[in-house]
């Protein structure tokens, strides 16, 4: 199923649709993001983009489609023409290969900053726990929160709560990393450490879908801009030059609103 | 005089109080001297001990099922859900006092048991119902069985109050939907959950007096059976009561530490126990005695 690893593309997704009830929020995604590639996904609110990103580690089932995660179908197996939804067991295995941060950080806040990053690979691989304990503490030494890993989420910062919540997802070494609006909860003074830890990521190789307003971050990382609206991507191209020369007139008015 | 409302209903409150004690204390009905002679006899302390085992087992399995029911219920299968929400109707809507008499009876409608695979699969258990289900196992099936339908509730509230976030987060990791219940969800759910089962296993140990009717020589029982021989109703009820009030006692304490262990990271930090308090105070009153002026080390 894999293919030669340069040309499988890390996530492929076409003509994606996804409706809630009546409301069809995503009316078909194209899009694909290579290894090693950062994709900034900008658009207004309620243009689909965090559904986009839900369905990719199939927090959200798609409606009609395909989306590949490094070459495979994600949360089905297919057999001839027809699709079969996996087994709640093999979705979580294949979720645990994408490390997904939310925008509300959720933190288990009954544990403390070491124990949330060390729990899930004990649970989910079977980490020996002093490997996971040894593992999470170099995790959070690289996003700078060393002397924090005794502190329960209550008594952390939103920018050191997701500095946390980003070393929690590296800690299952994922493939691919998705970013939900990471600093839009946050206050304007504690975005920077955020984004220099993700800035970090990027520049390690790590594949990267963001769903951010953070034009500068999107302008000086991402190696491609996906504009969204009303549930399609409208425009797509190097940042630079899409925030330059906007194509299309709807990403012209979102830009003049945001820039 | 400031505040005379306040003053007026301070005396009133006093002069009642006193009244009451007094006449407690001089009453010679109350024959204190008889509570004290019982409260440690041997058929007394057989009947707590009876009625604590009874609590406890009964809340055990009512916790137990009570989960489970509750994981059913919420499960999407809708035969599971539907399941647990008849078993819910059935327990919650019948009195306890007839469970517990149903229970006892049980031999009249199937006066023989067996456990074992149906449909003709091995058998490992075979007997007679008066046999196998004493008044004893009879009375904690029917705690046991009532109590879960009420804990299925308390779980299932507490399973609701956590934040969706939470299941997201833990599946985005790659948690199974039972590793998550187990790690993520059921932890923070105890802080809704506790509570009301404290109060769950206070109100046992009380509607276990119940089972009196069958003939168990618990708490009640016990005093019963003192005081139909020797006619002294009043000092045996107190002296079964004070031990109440006991248990009741401790396990509120026990209730108060069991909240503190899981209400971790809920609180910037956790205030002090009243015996972190007495402590604290006491080492404060110390520091304030003048220094010692003699030399020191």
């Amino acid at each position: 199923m894999n293919a030669d690893a340069a040309t499988t593309p890390m996530v492929l997704a076409q003509a994606v649709h996804k409706s809630f009830g009546r409301l069809e929020v995503l009316k078909g995604v194209s899009l694909e993001v290579a290894p090693s590639q950062v994709l900034c996904l900008l658009g207004p609110s309620g243009s689909g983009k965090s559904t986009f990103l839900r369905c990719v580690n199939h927090l959200e089932k798609i409606d009609a489609g395909r989306l590949y995660v490094d070459g495979e179908l994600v949360g089905y197996r297919q057999v001839g023409d027809k699709l079969h939804e996996l087994r709640d067991g093999e979705v979580a295995r294949k979720r645990s290969q994408i490390g997904m941060v939310f925008q509300r950080f959720n933190l288990f806040p009954h544990m403390t900053a070491i124990e949330n990053v060390a729990e899930a690979p004990q649970l989910v691989r079977g980490v020996s726990r002093a490997e996971a304990r040894s593992a999470a503490s170099a995790l959070l030494a690289r996003v700078g929160l060393t002397d924090k890993e005794r502190a329960y989420p209550a008594q952390l910062s939103g920018g050191q709560q997701q500095r946390v919540a980003i070393a929690r997802a590296l800690a299952m070494r994922p493939k691919l990393m998705l970013f939900d609006e990471p600093t839009s909860a946050l206050d304007p003074e504690l975005v920077g450490e955020v984004l220099d830890v993700m800035r970090r990521l990027a520049a390690e190789g790590m594949t990267m879908i963001v769903v951010s307003h953070e034009i500068g971050f999107a302008r000086e990382v991402a190696d491609a801009a996906a504009f969204m609206d009303d549930g399609v991507i409208v425009e797509t191209g190097v940042p630079r030059e899409v925030f330059a020369d906007p194509q299309h007139e709807r990403t012209r008015a979102f830009l003049s609103k945001v820039l | 005089m400031r505040r005379p409302g306040r003053w007026i209903a301070t005396a009133v409150l006093l002069f009642v109080l006193v009244a009451v004690a007094e006449s407690v204390a001089t009453n010679p009905r109350f024959e204190w001297g008889t509570v004290g002679d019982y409260f440690f006899s041997a058929r007394i302390l057989h009947g707590l001990v009876l009625t604590l085992e009874l609590t406890v087992i009964a809340m055990a399995i009512g916790i137990v099922l009570g989960v489970v029911l509750a994981v059913m219920r919420l499960s999407p299968n809708p035969l599971v859900s539907a399941t647990s929400w008849v078993y819910i109707w059935f327990f919650r809507g019948t009195p306890v006092l007839v469970q517990i008499l149903f229970w006892s009876f049980i031999a009249a409608l199937y006066p023989q048991i067996s456990l074992g695979i149906p449909f003709g699969g091995p058998v490992f258990v075979h007997g007679d119902a008066n046999a196998l289900i004493t008044p004893f196992a009879a009375a904690i099936l029917a705690l046991g069985l009532n109590e879960a339908a009420y804990m299925a509730e308390i779980v299932r509230a507490g399973i609701i109050s956590v934040d969706e976030g939470q299941t997201e987060a833990a599946s985005a990791l790659g948690m199974t939907r039972l590793q998550t219940m187990r790690r993520i969800v059921l932890p923070q759910a105890m802080r809704v959950i506790v509570p009301p089962t404290g109060n769950e296993t206070i109100s046992m140990l009380k509607t276990s007096s119940l089972v009196s009717v069958v003939a168990i020589a618990e708490l009640l029982y016990a005093a019963e059976l003192i005081y139909a021989v020797n006619f002294k109703q009043i000092p045996l009820l107190l002296t079964i009561s004070i031990w109440y009030l006991i248990f009741t006692t401790v396990l509120s304490i026990g209730q108060y530490y069991i909240e503190r262990h899981f209400g971790r990271g809920t609180a910037r930090a956790q205030p002090p126990t009243p015996l972190q308090r007495l402590r604290r105070s006491l080492a404060i009153r110390h520091a304030q005695v003048p220094p010692d002026p003699g030399p020191r080390p």
